[in-house]
């Protein structure tokens, strides 16, 4: 608590972290480059450095708020300094910016247009380096690489992988997997964190927009498109739609201007994983068998489980993820010749997430020896294909999904959020679908933003135990104490990213906290604004369970095996 | 055999006293890493061989034995390398100090000096017409003020019975018994002893800082990774007095309560980190480190560390993480060392030097520590005098001492035809002293004002065949290879700064080049992350200011004073003395040199690429260097 | 993968200082003093005995200037270039070296693994200037031509 002066103006603050948060609260937005409110402070770009009224000069992340310091942000020597630091970042930088797929949201390029850098009298001497295209899901480029640490960081504080490191030291210093191997043969879980955390173009997504945009252009396919539900509270920004609101209905219209055949709500198939991740806890739970159940939405997750924890790959739920289930049941459906009308089919995925790019290539994602998913797309792609398209997202009419798939539930489409798949699976085993028994469960302490939630719900005279949780980092804790015998849980619910697909490795950045909170609570009011809430109340589902595909349910909503290996 | 008390360590030392006074003569062979160079190492074994068979003689002590008891010893630095190998012959008061001792010389030094009481003279240390016997008269070591040093070269580095015979562990024994740890606190900090390392930051308020944490677990680290180029103060302490760098530790455990110490050694000392591990050994084996040390409630443990090969660990923060064995990257303070050093706990991080005053001002007290040296900056120090000096090696003097009485008085001034042009003190952190410096007091106040800093004490002379911008460039080279890369303005920063002095000493520097020099070395020195960072610009800001003209001649003229500056050497041809054979021609590796036999020839200074060796081949000296 | 007695020199090296992490160098110290370089097979086995990642110990290993990756010579040299040695032109008895071995600052090891030659900071024998160090010893007041004199007669004792 007290009271400092931040360029000649009073700023009370109380609890803040550091000094940058005051002068950020200020209204100042004092330039960063390695600075993250959830990662550790590094203190390596040395951009937020401020002077006090005497002269002296240090870094705000790192400086503890005092009352009655006197600091100035932006004198001329601070200025002057602070575009050298740039013009010395570019020297060093691969400066292809009119190319980089980063153009535009690279956070150097932003400050060196901020602080007027317009001339680099510096040559660039580093060797070029090869660019890592080993993986499915992210392109590591070490020419446009900054050092600034973010990625190292994520990778081990948040999401406990650490396959990124520093390496070498000096002008040497390099961020790469052990003796530089090809990211594809590490330990990573692809979750693409290290892409939305990276300021420049070092690590992006591994774009698949190339193959969507021929088959929309073949007249033999029938491109077909399963829409996650994160990502339709995540899309709206880019085109000037306020934080959060949910445009699922126009991201339809425009597919189908672009030429999509069909367009599908993977709420929908997040109903089906409810039916049977349900069935197979309560079978568990029945048996006691293989608990903690683990559910196994979550590619990352999977893999996670795979490479550190593979004692308990038994304990993960052998349902197909949503995008799988989905996939598989589209790809059976237009099997059908009646169905397919002489045409092949490819299923396009459009996630939040960059390992649903390798999910869709992992071994157990074919059935009848054909990909089930044929391409998985990122919003941040969706994005840029609208963009392209130039058709004006913000203007379209909302269209609904088509059939026979078109519908999810409340339950469905929470999936999006951290907490969203006990919920969902919680309102099927749960006897009622009252708002008081509904609100009972939103409130067992499943929702929120915490990475380790824990609840206890009373189901058939016994306390099913759960545990929600959200991070990479914060499940290897808890999987760690399960191990030990420390903790006991029925259920646990892991997310890769922290809060949930929301703020998935494929989201558009940059994302802070502002955006998180609206995309939560998109999801959330689209669940409230619904009125099919329970999955097994989908009128699909019945459909599904008896119509069609009667007795197919098995081959093609579980996994034949726990396998993480994917083809190339 | 366990000292399980206070009267158990006493009656210890009186055994050591008597046994050391029972020698009748010891041969002292100096054994640290500059005289090992030399070859002490042999001196020694053939020495131990010689006085083994010797009748009468024995190199074993028992008391009230009839034979004349021999001691041969290995010492630490005796300081004065660069006439290595030396011995020393003791007999009772009397010191014959033997320098430049080969192999062939110990038959003789047995034979004359041990058994007779005969001195070589062609031994002996000569100035002038003046040969010294006694090593405390040569002038280089009589000027000195020894308080650190104190013990190096007298006596056996290994042995704990001749520490404790010359007064070890009478600090500790003090401090356990009769002070409660708040009172050596109050000590240190009544000393006003700094921090030796470099900064000279109050010893005693860090250690006030430690003791008053919440966090009871803490922890003594011992800062011994000296990487600045041209010093070996700290290896010849470790090497030389290991005893009295692990009291002063243990000192420093008691005052603040840590029952663990680390010693972090840099990697190219490994003689120190032998004699340590030694010095460590017999203390546990004596109970003098261990659980419940004396029998009393203090308890302390000692680690030894070994660096990798990264001079950034000098730096606290990088040096534990090093100890963590992880990357030695400083981190951003705060939390300062003192809150959150080692393991994230409470930690005294102070360098070998801090650690060894320590034990002389607990037994003497504060009052006379800051009876030497200045006010601001009491003690002495050490420094390692090298480069274009006549007397170069390890010494010791007051704070407040003048460059005139270290270069001249103590170091015997230039070698033959230098003359004095800078001195470079503090390394890669520090800057140059020039001739209007030289009667100035020398300590860490006064230095700072010089655009220098003491550092940890490496300080090399230079004449005028040293070329500043050479020197400026070397240091860049030097921070530049050891930035660790994490923060832009030294990653950065230094890099460019090394590029343009290189193209400055290649001969193709402008004008510009200099105010770039300046921007960057601005920006660095207010935006780096660590103290090593903030500091690297310093040699070049400092040699641009006192030593500008020379930068300019490299670019302006491309002329390089000194003649080091390879591209800018011209190498011409007197026709006085060419006796026109073509040697030269035929070395030529780019033809650059044309002639007529017996006719002078000529060196075409736009081909020529300065490898010199038309120079290496002329037999007649007709090759010279213009600069 | 190596042959089994690496594994197990590994395993005493790891029992020597605890398998923690922050024994990693002391750990990486020792197994390059047996091998005068570190197999890069170990790193994995090391970060995984002792609990951290195959990047960590990576990140750490080439850090620090005395880990090195590449098998060295049977005698490494390292000339001195701190700055008494320096001023005291330690350059030529470098380039005497690379010239005689056929060596550069790419190039360190020669190719019968004889002689590494690389640069040293600092040996603290400054005022022996210039110094070298042949593996421990420590060769004072060298001159290019003592130099080679030195290598030559390693030569003749090496093969």
């Amino acid at each position: 608590m007290g009271i400092m002066t931040i360029d000649g103006r009073r700023v009370e603050f109380t609890d803040e972290r550091n000094v940058l948060t005051v002068i950020r609260k200020a209204g100042i937005d004092i330039p960063t480059l390695c600075y993250h409110s959830e990662l550790s402070t590094f203190g390596a770009c040395r951009l937020c450095t401020v002077e006090d009224d005497r002269g002296r000069t240090f870094a705000s992340c790192s400086e503890e708020p005092r009352d009655g310091m006197v600091i100035y942000t932006n004198s001329a020597k601070l200025r002057k300094y602070r575009k050298l630091i740039v013009e010395l970042l570019l020297a060093a930088h691969c400066r292809d910016c009119t190319t980089c797929v980063k153009s535009g949201e690279c956070a150097l390029q932003t400050l060196a247009h901020r602080l007027g850098v317009l001339d680099v009298r510096f040559q660039n001497t580093r060797e070029r380096q090869p660019l890592d295209f080993s993986s499915p899901a992210i392109v590591r480029d070490p020419n446009k690489c900054i050092l600034c640490g973010n990625c190292v960081r994520v990778c081990e504080e948040i999401q406990g992988v650490g396959v990124l490191g520093f390496t070498h030291r000096g002008t040497d210093a390099c961020v790469s997997p052990a003796f530089n191997k090809p990211i594809a043969t590490t330990d990573c879980v692809n979750c693409g964190q290290c892409r939305v955390y990276c300021p420049t173009g070092a690590i992006t997504i591994r774009t698949h927009m190339d193959q969507v945009w021929d088959a929309l252009a073949d007249p033999n396919v029938r491109v077909v498109a399963q829409i996650a539900p994160a990502v339709r509270v995540a899309v709206g920004e880019a085109f000037g739609l306020p934080r959060g609101e949910n445009a699922i209905g126009k991201v339809v219209a425009v597919l189908h201007r672009m030429g999509f055949d069909e367009v599908f709500d993977t709420a929908y198939s997040a109903d089906l994983t409810i039916m049977e991740e349900a069935a197979e806890f309560m079978g568990r739970l029945k048996e006691g068998k293989n608990l903690p159940l683990l559910t196994s939405c979550c590619p990352a997750w999977v893999k996670f489980v795979g490479d550190h924890f593979p004692d308990y790959q038994d304990n993960v739920s052998t349902c197909r993820s949503p995008q799988g289930m989905f996939s598989a049941v589209i790809k059976e459906y237009y099997r059908d010749p009646q169905n397919a009308g002489g045409k092949k089919t490819m299923v396009v995925s459009v996630m939040p997430c960059t390992a649903k790019k390798m999910e869709s290539k992992r071994n157990n994602s074919f059935t009848k020896g054909e990909q089930d998913t044929d391409v998985v797309i990122t919003t941040t792609e969706l994005i840029r294909m609208i963009k392209n398209s130039g058709i004006a997202f913000d203007k379209v009419e909302s269209e609904a999904c088509d059939m026979p798939f078109g519908i999810g539930s409340g339950g469905g489409v929470i999936f999006g959020v951290t907490g969203g798949v006990t919920e969902a699976a919680l309102r099927r085993m749960v006897k009622g679908h009252d708002k008081a028994t509904l609100d009972a469960i939103a409130n067992s302490g499943i929702r929120g933003d915490e990475g380790i939630k824990e609840a206890e719900i009373p189901y058939e005279g016994k306390t099913v135990k759960i545990c929600v949780v959200n991070g990479l980092g914060n499940a290897k804790k808890v999987m760690e104490q399960v191990r030990a015998g420390e903790k006991e849980y029925d259920l646990i619910e892991v997310m890769a990213c922290r809060r949930g697909c929301i703020m998935g490795g494929g989201q558009p950045i940059p994302a802070g906290p502002r955006h998180r909170a609206a995309r939560a609570k998109g999801l959330y009011d689209a669940d409230g604004s619904m009125i099919i809430k329970k999955s097994d109340e989908n009128p699909l589902m019945d459909v599904f369970y008896n119509g069609y595909f009667k007795g197919k349910a098995h081959e093609l909503l579980h996994n034949p095996e726990f396998d993480t290996a994917w083809r190339d | 055999m366990r000292l399980e008390n206070r009267e158990a360590l006493n009656k210890c030392r009186e055994e050591a006293l008597q046994q050391v006074a029972s020698y009748d003569c010891r041969i002292l062979v100096c054994s640290g890493t500059g005289c090992i160079a030399t070859g002490s190492e042999k001196i020694y074994r053939e020495l131990l061989e010689l006085c083994r068979d010797l009748p009468g003689v024995t190199l074993e002590f028992a008391p009230h034995d009839q034979q004349a008891h021999v001691g041969v010893k290995k010492t630490g630095c005796q300081g004065f390398c660069e006439l290595g190998p030396l011995v020393r012959i003791q007999k009772g008061q009397e010191v014959i100090q033997y320098v430049k001792v080969k192999e062939e010389d110990c038959q003789e030094i047995v034979e004359r000096t041990v058994l007779s009481d005969e001195v070589l003279e062609r031994l002996l240390y000569k100035k002038g017409q003046k040969a010294y016997t006694h090593p405390e008269e040569i002038p280089f070591i009589a000027k000195q003020t020894r308080i650190v040093l104190e013990n190096c070269g007298k006596f056996e580095a290994e042995s704990l019975d001749e520490y404790l015979a010359a007064g070890g562990f009478k600090a500790l024994e003090k401090a356990l018994f009769t002070m409660t740890p708040q009172e050596v606190v109050e000590v240190v900090d009544a000393s006003g002893l700094r921090g030796r390392g470099g900064g000279g930051f109050p010893c005693g308020r860090k250690w006030k800082q430690v003791s008053r944490q919440p966090e009871k677990e803490r922890y003594v680290v011992c800062n011994g990774d000296e990487g600045d180029p041209g010093a070996f103060m700290d290896g010849s302490v470790m090497e030389g007095d290991p005893y009295k760098l692990l009291e002063g530790m243990m000192l420093a455990g008691y005052a603040v309560s840590s029952s663990e110490g680390y010693i972090y050694v840099r990697a190219e000392y490994p003689l120190s980190v032998a004699r340590l591990r030694h010095a460590i050994g017999e203390l546990e084996a004596r109970g003098l480190l261990g659980d419940k040390i004396l029998g009393t409630d203090f308890s302390f443990h000692l680690h030894i560390n070994r660096g990798a090969g990264a001079f950034v660990c000098g730096e606290g923060s990088a040096l534990t993480a090093s100890i963590e064995g992880n990357r030695g990257m400083p981190r951003v303070k705060p939390p300062r060392t003192v809150e959150k050093g080692l393991w994230e706990k409470p930690t005294v991080l102070n360098n070998v030097e801090t650690y060894a005053n320590v034990p002389k001002i607990l037994l003497n007290g504060a009052e006379w520590f800051r009876g030497i040296g200045t006010e601001g900056s009491p003690g002495t120090k050490t420094f390692s005098l090298t480069g274009a000096i006549e007397n170069t090696g390890l010494i010791e003097v007051p704070m407040g001492s003048t460059l005139r009485q270290i270069i001249f008085d103590i170091g015997g001034g230039l070698k033959e035809g230098s003359e004095f042009k800078a001195v470079q003190i503090g390394g890669p952190s520090g800057g140059c002293l020039t001739t209007q410096h030289l009667d100035e007091p020398l300590d860490f106040d006064s230095v700072k004002k010089f655009n220098a800093i003491v550092g940890s004490g490496g300080m090399v002379v230079m004449d005028q065949h040293t070329c500043m911008v050479e020197v400026a460039r070397f240091f860049m080279s030097f921070t530049q290879r050891e930035s660790c890369g994490k923060c832009v303005p030294c990653r950065e920063g230094t890099k460019r700064m090394l590029e343009i002095l290189e193209k400055i000493v290649a001969g193709e520097g402008e004008l510009e080049d200099l105010d770039r020099l300046e921007e960057l070395a601005a920006m660095i020195q207010s935006m780096a992350l660590c103290g090593l960072g903030k500091s690297a610009p310093l040699p070049v800001l400092s040699t641009l200011k006192v030593f500008r003209k020379e930068y300019e001649e490299h670019i302006l003229e491309k002329k390089c004073e000194a003649k080091v500056c390879q591209a800018m050497r011209r190498f011409i041809i007197n026709p006085a003395f060419c006796k026109g054979c073509g040697k030269c021609a035929k070395n030529c590796p780019v033809g650059a040199i044309t002639g007529r036999r017996k006719e002078s020839y000529h060196i075409d200074n736009s081909i020529c690429i300065k490898c010199g060796a038309c120079k290496d081949n002329c037999a007649f000296d007709a090759v010279y260097i213009e600069a | 993968m190596l042959e089994q007695s690496y594994y197990q020199n590994v395993d005493r090296i790891i029992e020597t200082y605890g398998a923690k992490p922050s024994s990693l160098i002391p750990v990486l110290q020792d197994i390059q003093g047996i091998y005068r370089y570190l197999p890069g097979e170990l790193l994995g086995y090391v970060a995984q005995k002792i609990g951290i990642t195959e990047t960590k110990a990576y990140s750490v290993a080439t850090f620090y200037e005395n880990f090195s990756f590449e098998a060295k010579g049977k005698y490494i040299i390292k000339v001195c270039d701190g700055t008494a040695c320096h001023v005291r032109k330690s350059t030529p008895i470098l380039e005497a070296l690379y010239k005689e071995l056929g060596l550069s600052k790419k190039k360190h090891t020669t190719d019968d693994m004889l002689f590494t030659v690389e640069t040293v900071s600092c040996l603290g024998a400054c005022g022996l200037a210039p110094a070298m160090m042949v593996n421990d010893q420590v060769h004072p007041a060298m001159t290019p031509e003592s130099a080679l004199e030195l290598v030559r007669q390693l030569k003749e004792e090496g093969v």
